[in-house]
């Protein structure tokens, strides 16, 4: 069951980042581009999905000691900021300033074959390797990596 | 190029976005962070169920569209930048930074802010600040 579930849920998110127009650069560039053809829309993507996702989790977490098909909830604990922590954030950023994509509309617009996604997403993964073999400069080796 | 303002549809598919994450919790207890999910897929550290679970989140999340163009007759309207070295580059630093950083958009744009992480709050701040700049910088200072 949870592996037709997580199927679902990879479609539904999809569905939603598609009906959305997350999954057009075109729209996330001019959400980015507050002084020149700005489009609100994005802020509307992000404020529906916390609107549904922040009571979800506040009830499942409160009603239920483990989800319906695993034994427990995997829930991020750290909740120190590291240097690792902003600079990735930096960097994702100018990355997603760049192409308009960021990794679940580029999977998603996959399929759609545009000649600039066939370059984007193989070179996404590349530095997402990358990133898991870069050891943590700032963290001593015995703490091991967060999931 | 300008894009139509769509706010109904933007909150709606970012409702569905919201009821997927809370799928994928409940069923799975798992955090819908595409990155994490993606990058987890070719970790060594990865265990093969959770392994499993990761790809088949990705593969449902590559047939949306294909779905979308057998039920409406044509593929979702994009425009994606061309340029290959813009999009080489565009995609390692998206790859590195957030896989670097522990999440993306879904992971700490969506799903931290929602559990009221603040690691997840900086996160976001910081990445939509350098997005923001990095748009100022690329359309008005160095395309005006």
């Amino acid at each position: 069951m949870k592996q037709i579930f997580a199927l679902l849920s990879g479609l539904v998110f999809g569905f939603g980042l598609i009906i959305s127009g997350m999954s057009d650069p075109a729209k996330v560039l001019n959400f980015l581009d507050l002084f020149g053809t700005w489009d609100p829309s994005l802020a509307f993507v992000m404020g529906g999905a916390i609107a549904v996702t922040a009571p979800g989790f506040f009830w499942l977490t409160r009603q239920r000691n483990q989800p319906f098909f695993h034994t427990q909830f995997h829930i991020p604990t750290r909740t120190d900021v590291d240097p690792k922590l902003l600079s990735g954030a930096a960097i994702f950023g100018v990355g997603w300033g760049l192409g308009g994509f960021c990794p679940g509309p580029a999977l998603t617009a996959l399929p759609i074959g545009a000649s600039g996604t066939l370059i984007f997403v193989p070179f996404m993964l590349v530095g997402m390797w990358l990133a898991r073999n870069t050891p943590d400069l700032g963290r001593s080796k015995q703490e091991g990596a967060p999931s | 190029m300008e894009t139509e303002f769509t706010p109904w549809l933007s909150l709606g598919g970012g409702m569905l976005i919201g009821a997927s994450a809370v799928l994928l919790m409940a069923t799975n207890g798992r955090i819908a962070g595409i990155s994490g999910l993606t990058s987890s897929i070719f970790a060594s550290s990865t265990k093969g169920e959770a392994r499993g679970v990761s790809a088949l989140f990705v593969l449902g999340l590559l047939l949306a569209a294909p779905i979308w163009m057998l039920v409406s007759g044509s593929w979702p309207q994009q425009w994606v930048p061309s340029s290959p070295l813009l999009m080489t580059v565009a995609g390692l630093l998206v790859g590195f930074g957030a896989t670097y950083g522990n999440g993306c958009t879904s992971g700490h744009g969506v799903c931290g802010i929602s559990r009221g992480s603040a690691r997840s709050i900086l996160a976001t701040i910081t990445f939509m600040t350098t997005a923001f700049l990095t748009v100022l910088v690329a359309r008005h200072v160095i395309g005006a």
